[in-house]
């Protein structure tokens, strides 16, 4: 090949096409290049993977900014993954994971999709609770207060999905009720609710709702922060429902209407099941942003998975590893939310694909 | 008594006035076709009959029910008057048997198994039992509006209303659909249909109904009504239709 073929062909990629577009796609290319070849460096071949038998960290200090010291992670692996749960009894927290693992799991088998793994999403996250707990069948008791890290973000997420979902069908509802009464109620709520931010929420259960019971009486803050992001919860995925029942044609409700059925049976059998199918993208999306939001609850002093992270750099000896940290609970979150993305695509191809 | 009786219903859609003193009676068994140009409230009309639309005033009693905002009434009157649809409406998210027997089974308390059962000979009835476990959307228009007939005479109606049921149909498809109302007829269901199909209603009909601004303009037997029309809106409407 001659040259002036060689630049004819390289004209023929639009990147190329012009003299803008080459200098552009040449400026940002070596800058791509050259960001991966530094964080290649730093992260793998500069880096530190395990600590000596001493265990200091000593070795991490000396090459700081040039490497990075992955054995941060393996150090406080622990600590990240269960935050403040007493040593001993980490095993605890580790088998409450994977109960929520196994959970999703079993929910995205939709052959299993019967009234029995609605019994699941029961038994396991109140299994979990009382293991986490203890005080029965031999465990020691771990106040919530040290409760923490991925089960904790599990917790918050998952009961709060759970729990505010029949509250935001009702909300929906509600919201397209021809009784103004209920009408107007749902929709108080609703904007009353999305208008503040879930920070403010956090801190009314944690600082104001203590103020306005009888003294004496405690409510556990962790249940106080989770009923909070059930009503948060409540409120988002309601406007999800309700764009999805938007999305309904009036011909079904008269078919429905035609062959005398009311308005709950059209309702729960006719209406629900289409609009939670056309809900599904916004739901995940939704879903995804709180999973990732239940970090917030730092500001009341409960520590997710991301707070757990951020806590490690706390320890004298590991004072300014915090990037190694947040890189590894961004990598859990990152699996985490796009597994699930994954799988609502396939959701939506299957349940969409058979019209 | 007569099975459909409405005397001196209106209706307005705002300042519109689409039903004007609609005054029309219905004889058990008795088969109707109602024509007319769009917009002249014959589809208006059927749905006032299971109360799709509310009529502002005058009466409607359908075997021996009036309707009025009662709900109990209403319900109990669409669970004698079925309804087919221009648009079939199908529920997308049911397979075909499932869209047959939820009427049954949730508005009539049947058991799932005696639901399955009336369901499958109905299928049979409009000749698409095979299709029973697919879901609406793997089938062709004409075996949609075949389910959908299927679905309403699973609950075993006394009237049928079909609001223009061929005319979202590929041509090639409007003969199945017409041929399994002929044989509705043919078992003495009363009948009325808002349909152009003029060969239907040359062989079915007792009576022909035309329809224009929301009022009736004409009827009269099918022989009659298409020889001999008499009102000039009747001969330009047929002149148009140029069947």
């Amino acid at each position: 090949m001659t040259l002036p073929q060689l630049t004819a062909s390289i004209q023929r990629v639009p990147m190329f096409r012009d003299r803008t577009n080459a200098i552009a796609t040449t400026v940002l290319g070596a800058a791509i290049v050259y960001a991966s070849y530094r964080f290649v460096t730093w992260g793998v071949i500069n880096a530190i993977w395990s600590l000596p038998q001493d265990a200091s960290s000593q070795a991490c200090r000396a090459i700081r900014g040039q490497g990075a010291c992955w054995a941060v992670i393996g150090e406080r692996l622990r600590f990240i993954v269960s935050g403040a749960y007493p040593f001993a009894e980490q095993w605890r927290p580790a088998v409450a994971c994977l109960l929520f693992v196994m959970l999703y799991a079993a929910s995205a088998v939709r052959a299993w999709w019967r009234w029995p793994l609605l019994g699941l999403w029961v038994l396991i996250p109140a299994s979990v609770i009382t293991l986490l707990r203890g005080g029965v069948f031999g465990l020691s008791e771990v106040p919530s207060e040290f409760w923490g890290g991925l089960p904790l973000t599990f917790l918050l997420s998952t009961i709060g999905f759970a729990v505010a979902f029949p509250f935001a069908g009702a909300l929906a509802l509600g919201r397209r009720s021809q009784l103004p009464a209920i009408k107007g109620l749902c929709i108080a709520y609703i904007e009353l609710v999305r208008g503040v931010p879930l920070v403010t929420f956090l801190f009314m259960a944690s600082v104001m709702f203590p103020l306005f019971v009888p003294q004496g009486l405690t409510i556990d803050k962790l249940l106080r922060a989770q009923v909070a992001f059930v009503m948060v919860i409540a409120a988002y995925v309601a406007e999800v429902i309700r764009g999805g029942l938007q999305a309904i044609p009036r011909g079904q409700y008269e078919a429905a209407a035609s062959i005398g059925l009311s308005y709950w049976p059209t309702t729960i059998l006719v209406v629900l099941p289409q609009a939670l199918r056309v809900s599904i993208p916004a739901l995940v999306n939704t879903f995804i942003a709180f999973f990732k939001d239940t970090s917030l609850v730092i500001v009341i002093g409960l520590f997710d998975l991301l707070g757990a992270a951020k806590a490690v750099i706390v320890d004298p000896r590991w004072v300014g590893f915090g990037v190694e940290a947040f890189l590894f609970a961004a990598i859990v979150y990152f699996g985490f939310c796009y597994a699930v993305s994954q799988y609502s695509r396939h959701l939506e191809r299957v349940l969409v694909g058979r019209g | 008594m007569l099975h459909i009786d409405m005397q001196g219903v209106n209706k307005w859609f705002g300042d519109l006035h689409v039903l004007r003193n609609i005054t029309l009676g219905v004889e058990r068994r008795e088969r109707i076709v109602i024509c007319g140009p769009s917009g002249s409230g014959k589809s208006t009309l059927i749905r006032c009959i299971n109360r799709l639309e509310t009529h502002q005033s005058g009466r409607i009693v359908v075997d021996g029910v009036e309707l009025t905002d009662n709900l109990a009434r209403i319900d109990e009157v669409r669970r004698n008057v079925g309804m087919v649809f221009q648009q079939f409406n199908l529920f997308p998210h049911l397979t075909v048997l499932e869209n047959c027997t939820l009427a049954p089974i949730w508005a009539k308390k049947m058991s799932t198994r005696e639901a399955n059962d009336l369901a499958m000979h109905y299928l049979h009835r409009v000749r698409i039992p095979e299709q029973a476990n697919k879901y609406p959307g793997q089938l062709s228009g004409g075996q949609q509006q075949r389910v959908a007939i299927a679905r309403s005479l699973c609950m075993t109606p006394k009237v049928m209303l079909f609001d223009e049921p061929t005319s979202a149909l590929d041509p090639e498809m409007v003969n199945e659909v017409l041929d399994t109302m002929v044989s509705l007829a043919a078992e003495g269901m009363t009948m009325i249909c808002v349909t152009h199909e003029m060969r239907f209603a040359r062989q079915v009909a007792d009576r022909v109904i035309f329809m224009d601004a929301g009022e009736i303009v004409e009827e009269n037997e099918p022989y009659a009504f298409f020889r001999a029309p008499q009102h000039r809106r009747t001969q330009s409407f047929l002149s148009q239709i140029g069947d």
